[in-house]
C-alpha cells in the first residue's frame, strides 16, 4: 500500500481532508505512538485509525460535554449577530463612520458561526432566528430595561453600545469558562480554534469600550480614540474592565442590567486548581495576591490586567433575559 | 526548566515520546509527500530532528516551557512600556491626553502579567527565565508613529502567542490562566490599532476576516483566507507556534537573550 498515494487522493476526494485531520498534529502525533519505526505492514492499521480521528473529532461523536459547551457558544454567536444585524437596519442609529466596525463585527460573527457548526456538524443547535431573541432584556415581554437600544435615532446610541459591550463580554467570559472542557487531547484543534474566536470577541469589545467613550465625550468615528476614561467607567470606559466596571453600561432607566456581566460566577472562590468563578474585580491569580507587598499595583490595575471566567450555568441566566422562553436557548 | 540549547543530538527514538512530531516542516511536508507520491511511510523514520539555533536561550519543554514563554512576552511588552513612559513621545502627552492614560495603563497591565509569571513559577517550583536584555534600537520612542507601530506589533504577537500556546498546556489551571491574559493583550492590540487607523482593530492581517452574503442564512459566506494551509477558520484569530512568534520577537532582544522553543514547533 502507498501511504501517500493514499493521502493524495483522499485529499482530492475531500479538499478539507487534511485539514480536517490537521496533519501536523494528528498524524505525527499518531504515528508516533504507534510505534518506533512505522513499517510497511504497518501502514494500514495506522490508517485506519487515523480516519477515525480525522472525522471523529467532529459533530455527534464529539464528548457531549464539548458539544454542549460549543453550543452555547454558538447560541450566544446568534445572540451577537441578529443584535448586530438588526442594527445595521435600524434608521439613524449607527452613525455612518461606526458603520464600517459594525459591519466587520457583524461579519465576524458570521464567521464565528460557520466555525462551531462546521466542527459540530449535526450537533449544532438549528439556526433560531431574528425573532428568537428579545433585545429589550425582558426574557419575551418585549419592555425590558434595554428596549430602546435597537430603535431608531442617534439618541439610542448610548443603550445599543452598552449592550453590545454586555454581550461580548459575556461571550468572552463563556469561552474563558469553557476552555478546559476542550482541552482534552483530542479537541486540541478545536481548543485553538476556540481560543482564536475569544481573541476577536475582546478586540470587538475593546472596540465598543472606545466608541462608548467617544460617546460620553460627543465624539463619533475617529475621534473616539482621543476620548478619555472618566471613572467609575460605567458610562466611559476603558478598554478594559477596570474592577467591575461599577457594575458595568446603565440602561436608558437607570438600573444595570449588566451587573451579572461583571460579577462573580458559581462558585465564586476556590483553591487553585479547582475552577472557581470570581468577579471582574478580582485581585488574585493562582494563589498570589497582586496587591500585596513588595508589590505596588492598585487593584484597579491589577484587576484590569486579567479577565474572569464564568460558569455555563452564570451565562445562561444572563443570556435568558435576551431571549424568548419558546426559543428553548439557553436552558 | 530554562536551559541553554545544545546543538541537537539526533532523535533518539528512546527519549523522543513523538519522534516525527518536531522534525518535518509541517506545511512543507504534505506539499512534499504529494509530490512524491511513490514515497512510502519508512521515509518517514529517516527524518531527522532540525538543528536548532546555537546561542538561544530554550524556553523548555511542557507547562513550564509555556509558561516562560508567556513569561519572556510579557518581560518584553513590560520593558517596551517601561521604555516608552521615559521617550519624549510619551513624557510630551499632556497630563489629560487619552494616550498617556492608555499607555500608563499598559505599562502597568504589561509588569503586572510579568511579576505575576515570575510568581506563578517560582511557586510551582519552575526555575523563571532570567531577565533578559531587549533591544529595541529600531524603533524612535520620540516618535508617536513609531511606538504606536512597535506596540501593535508587541500585542498582536501576544495574542497571537497565547492563542497558539494554548494547545500545549496539559494543566486546565495554566489554561485558564493563559486565557485571563490573552483577551487583555487582544484589548490592547484592538484599541492600539484604533489609534493608528480607527476601525482597524480587526483586520485581515489578524483575523481571517468574513463576509457575511446578504439575505443568507448567518455564516454563509466568504473567508478572506483559503481553507486549508495552516490558515485558522472564519472569523478567528491567526494564532501563531511558540517558534513561528520567537523568530519575530528575537529581533527585539538582544544577543545572549535570544529564545527558541524548539519543543513547540
Amino acid at each position: 500500500m502507498d501511504f501517500f498515494q493514499l493521502l493524495s487522493d483522499v485529499e482530492k476526494a475531500d479538499p478539507e481532508f487534511l485539514d480536517r485531520i490537521n496533519p501536523r498534529r494528528a498524524i505525527f502525533k499518531h504515528l508516533g505512538n504507534t510505534g518506533k519505526k512505522i513499517t510497511a505492514a504497518a501502514v494500514p492499521a495506522v490508517l485506519s485509525s487515523f480516519f477515525t480521528k480525522a472525522y471523529g473529532q467532529t459533530g455527534s461523536t464529539l464528548p457531549q460535554t464539548v458539544i454542549d459547551v460549543l453550543n452555547l457558544a454558538l447560541s450566544l454567536e446568534y445572540l451577537e449577530y441578529y443584535f448586530y444585524d438588526t442594527a445595521l437596519g435600524v434608521s439613524g442609529l449607527i452613525n455612518s463612520a461606526d458603520r464600517p466596525a459594525i459591519e466587520t463585527i457583524r461579519n465576524d460573527e458570521a464567521g464565528h458561526i460557520n466555525t462551531l457548526r462546521g466542527v459540530l456538524t449535526t450537533a449544532a443547535i438549528a439556526d433560531p432566528g431574528v425573532n428568537a431573541f428579545d433585545y429589550s432584556g425582558g426574557s419575551g415581554t418585549g419592555n425590558g430595561p434595554l428596549a430602546s437600544a435597537l430603535l431608531p435615532g442617534a439618541a439610542n446610541q448610548a443603550a445599543f453600545y452598552g449592550a453590545a459591550q454586555s454581550f461580548s463580554d459575556t461571550g468572552m467570559r463563556a469561552y474563558k469558562g469553557g476552555a478546559p472542557v476542550l482541552n482534552t487531547t483530542a479537541t486540541k484543534d478545536i481548543l485553538e480554534a476556540a481560543l482564536n474566536i475569544h481573541s476577536v470577541e475582546a478586540r470587538h469589545n475593546s472596540h465598543f469600550r472606545t466608541v462608548r467613550r467617544g460617546l460620553n465625550a460627543s465624539l463619533n468615528g475617529a475621534g473616539a480614540a482621543t476620548a478619555l476614561a472618566v471613572a467609575p467607567y460605567d458610562v466611559a470606559p476603558k478598554s478594559w474592565i477596570s474592577l467591575a466596571d461599577n457594575d458595568g453600561p446603565p440602561a436608558p432607566n437607570g438600573t444595570k442590567p449588566a451587573r451579572p456581566v461583571y460579577g462573580a460566577g458559581t462558585p465564586a472562590t476556590g483553591t487553585t486548581p479547582d475552577t472557581f468563578y470570581p468577579a471582574e474585580s478580582n485581585v488574585t491569580q493562582a494563589g498570589v495576591n497582586l496587591t500585596a507587598a513588595p508589590l505596588t499595583y492598585t487593584a484597579a490595575q491589577v484587576s484590569e490586567a486579567f479577565d474572569e471566567p464564568l460558569d455555563p450555568t452564570t451565562v445562561k441566566t444572563i443570556a435568558r433575559m435576551f431571549v424568548k422562553p419558546s426559543s428553548g436557548l439557553f436552558v | 526548566m530554562a536551559t541553554i540549547s545544545r546543538p541537537e543530538p539526533q532523535l533518539q527514538e528512546a527519549d523522543q515520546p513523538r519522534p516525527l512530531y518536531t522534525p518535518i516542516k509541517r506545511r512543507s511536508f504534505f506539499m512534499y509527500a504529494g509530490a512524491t507520491a511513490g514515497a512510502t511511510a519508512l521515509v518517514l523514520a529517516g527524518c531527522s530532528k532540525s538543528d536548532s539555533s546555537v546561542g538561544t536561550i530554550d524556553v523548555g519543554s511542557g507547562d513550564a516551557g509555556i509558561l516562560n514563554y508567556a513569561y519572556a512576552l510579557e518581560q518584553l511588552e513590560a520593558a517596551f512600556y517601561a521604555q516608552v513612559k521615559t521617550g519624549a513621545y510619551y513624557t510630551a502627552l499632556g497630563p489629560t491626553n487619552a494616550e498617556r492614560q492608555i499607555f500608563d495603563d499598559l505599562a502597568a497591565h504589561e509588569a503586572i502579567h510579568r511579576d505575576f509569571l515570575k510568581a506563578a513559577l517560582q511557586a510551582a517550583s519552575i526555575t523563571p527565565l532570567k531577565n533578559l536584555t531587549p533591544d529595541f534600537s529600531t524603533i524612535n520612542f520620540a516618535d508617536r508613529t513609531s511606538v504606536l507601530t512597535a506596540a501593535q506589533t508587541f500585542e498582536d504577537t501576544g495574542v497571537a502567542a497565547y492563542n497558539g500556546a494554548g494547545r500545549f498546556l496539559t494543566s486546565n489551571a495554566n489554561l485558564a490562566l493563559a486565557g485571563k491574559i490573552v483577551s487583555v493583550e487582544a484589548r490592547h492590540a484592538a484599541l492600539i490599532r484604533d489609534l493608528r487607523n480607527y476601525n482597524s482593530f480587526v483586520a485581515s492581517d489578524v483575523v481571517n476576516t468574513f463576509t457575511q452574503t446578504s439575505g443568507a442564512a448567518p455564516g454563509t459566506g466568504t473567508a478572506s483566507l483559503p481553507t486549508g494551509s495552516g490558515n485558522p477558520g472564519p472569523g478567528q484569530e491567526r494564532s501563531k507556534r511558540p517558534q513561528t512568534v520567537l523568530t519575530a520577537v528575537n529581533n527585539y532582544l538582544a544577543e545572549g537573550s535570544k529564545l527558541s522553543a524548539s519543543s513547540f514547533s
